[in-house]
């Protein structure tokens, strides 16, 4: 009952904040739209017993790769007329696509055959007295060891290649020298003068 | 209590519900005054340190100085800036109230007495503390002022930086005691050699560094001084708060003191043994485990107060330094280290 309504709850926000996410015109609501459809898809996780999915989902998404969206949409500056000029050029590609997306959803729907919400029922049951993230753990460190590799050195690449392409040395920048401000002591920055009277301080 | 509810008539759902709601009002109800009780103490350290009374007047010995600051901010008009984006505006606090407040359901409170015994416990503090930075972003954007928004950029860097350090403390210790859960994390700290009877796994040489760790980069995630830049009065007025007034300012008040009091309980889970008494002795088992969970997050909150009492203010590049060039490698290192000593003494056995 409580499953059900949770479910439910879920998938409704989860349906809602995805059309409010391409809907609105605050690119920033648009984020922020988005980030309530993750947090709801891991509250769907959840509710199918893949509780260490939803909560990398959250940790994930949620917590570093939407604040970073969120980052760098805050800082836009927004021309609302400007955004709306382009409407007519994409319309018909927009359409297509609208066309395209419906037309697969369609063919889902009918190709679906599964019954009713069984939530108790998982295609994958984890083994008894183990955990969600044990059995994981033992699948990608086991059976597809090499491929988990794998898709670390691709995202290791991704990260070499983006550092490559953004970070440019400049010169003449005045860089801090943590370690210099640190050993630099009172004596080597003050002295103490006993200047004669009429006379002040020869620098 | 789900048993109770059921042998009065109702379905075991329902009953889990009614239940639940319950035992959430039990702990967020005593954590509200605890929050009230625990700002108290923090001026009264702080002026304890600058040789000064502290608040003093309303009530017996300054008491009640909490509550009368509630009530004062209770009856102010809730002033919202015209050029805010009002729903928004009006959010943020409330996102950084409950996301204080939702991770005290996996907090163990006790052997057994935990609302929520999820076995992805550790996981989801991370999770929910990873929310924690909505709150102040949205704020600094929906208040449409200048120095919000700065302080919401320097909050939405600092806490992302520091989230990373603090993960892999995590996996350090998760490593150590095979299990997500916190209540498991927490046996996990019980003395195994009779030899030395101390709980904890900060007296374990090998992840007190992470301790250490774990504690300074919990300073900077609750954003309390020495990295207090979101806040800085001396750069950004109010930091992420300049606009807020009235009962959403008390909104952040309070969860920004909810979340240092977990912050503190998350340290003495993590590697001070938790509602363990420090020393394995059967005699102290005989106090109840809240009141050592208590000493221990009293005995954190007095160092976090004492650190804002005495520590200036961190440089923002300084900070930034310290989290990724100093906390993230050393942290990325121990989890090897402690991993690879795992290696070597465990492997093989029990699994």
């Amino acid at each position: 009952m409580i499953q059900a309504i949770a479910f439910y709850l879920f998938a409704a926000v989860v349906l809602l904040s995805g059309a409010m996410t391409i809907t609105s015109r605050n690119p920033v609501h648009s984020v922020l739209w988005l980030i309530l459809a993750f947090f709801n898809a891991a509250g769907l996780m959840l509710l199918c017993g893949a509780e260490f999915i939803a909560m990398l989902l959250v940790i994930v998404y949620v917590g570093a790769v939407a604040v970073l969206f969120l980052f760098v949409v805050m800082m836009l500056d927004i021309d609302f007329a400007e955004l709306r000029a382009g409407f007519v050029r994409y319309a018909m590609i927009g359409l297509a696509f609208a066309v395209l997306l419906a037309a697969e959803v369609v063919i889902a729907l009918l190709g679906w055959s599964a019954g009713g919400l069984k939530l108790d029922q998982r295609i994958a049951p984890t083994p008894d007295k183990m955990s969600n993230i044990e059995a994981i753990g033992h699948l990608l460190y086991s059976h597809y060891l090499f491929v988990f590799e794998g898709a670390g050195l691709v995202l290791l690449v991704a990260m070499i290649g983006a550092i490559v392409l953004t970070h440019r040395a400049r010169g003449g920048v005045k860089g801090q020298k943590i370690s210099r401000q640190v050993a630099r002591r009172p004596q080597d920055a003050t002295r103490n003068m006993q200047p004669p009277v009429g006379q002040g301080v020869e620098l | 209590m789900t048993s109770w509810f059921t042998y009065l008539g109702m379905d075991y759902g329902w009953a889990w519900f009614v239940a639940t709601i319950i035992d959430i009002l039990v702990i967020a109800l005593p954590l509200m005054l605890a929050v009230a009780m625990i700002i108290y103490a923090d001026r009264k350290i702080w002026a304890a340190m600058a040789l000064r009374r502290g608040p003093n007047v309303v009530g017996p010995l300054g008491l009640l100085q909490s509550f009368a600051d509630g009530l004062k901010v209770f009856l102010q008009e809730t002033i919202i800036p015209s050029a805010a984006n009002k729903g928004l505006f009006l959010l943020a606090p409330i996102i950084t109230f409950t996301v204080a407040l939702i991770v005290w359901a996996v907090v163990p409170f006790q052997a057994g007495v935990v609302l929520a015994n999820i076995n992805v416990g550790l996981l989801y503090v991370l999770a929910a503390s990873s929310l924690g930075v909505y709150g102040i972003i949205i704020a600094g954007w929906a208040s449409n002022s200048k120095y919000p928004f700065y302080s919401a950029l320097r909050a939405a860097a600092q806490m992302v930086s520091y989230e990373v350090s603090i993960g892999f403390v995590l996996i350090s210790v998760v490593l150590w005691s095979k299990s997500f859960n916190l209540s498991d994390i927490v046996e996990g700290q019980k003395a195994i050699y009779t030899y030395f009877p101390i709980n904890g796994y900060g007296f374990n040489l090998l992840l007190f560094p992470m301790a250490v760790v774990f504690f300074i980069s919990s300073l900077a995630e609750t954003q309390r001084a020495p990295f207090d830049l979101t806040e800085a009065e001396s750069e950004l007025v109010a930091g992420y708060q300049t606009e807020y007034s009235s009962m959403s300012f008390a909104l952040y008040w309070l969860g920004e003191y909810a979340n240092v009091i977990l912050m503190c309980a998350l340290n003495s889970i993590l590697f001070w043994g938790g509602y363990l008494p420090p020393l394995d002795w059967a005699p102290l088992y005989y106090v109840p485990g809240i009141i050592w969970l208590f000493a221990k997050i009293l005995f954190f909150f007095f160092l976090f107060s004492w650190v804002k009492a005495t520590v200036p203010r961190y440089r923002y590049d300084q900070l930034m330094r310290l989290g990724w060039k100093i906390f993230l490698p050393l942290s990325l290192f121990w989890v090897f280290l402690v991993s690879g000593y795992l290696m070597l003494t465990r492997v093989g056995v029990g699994s």
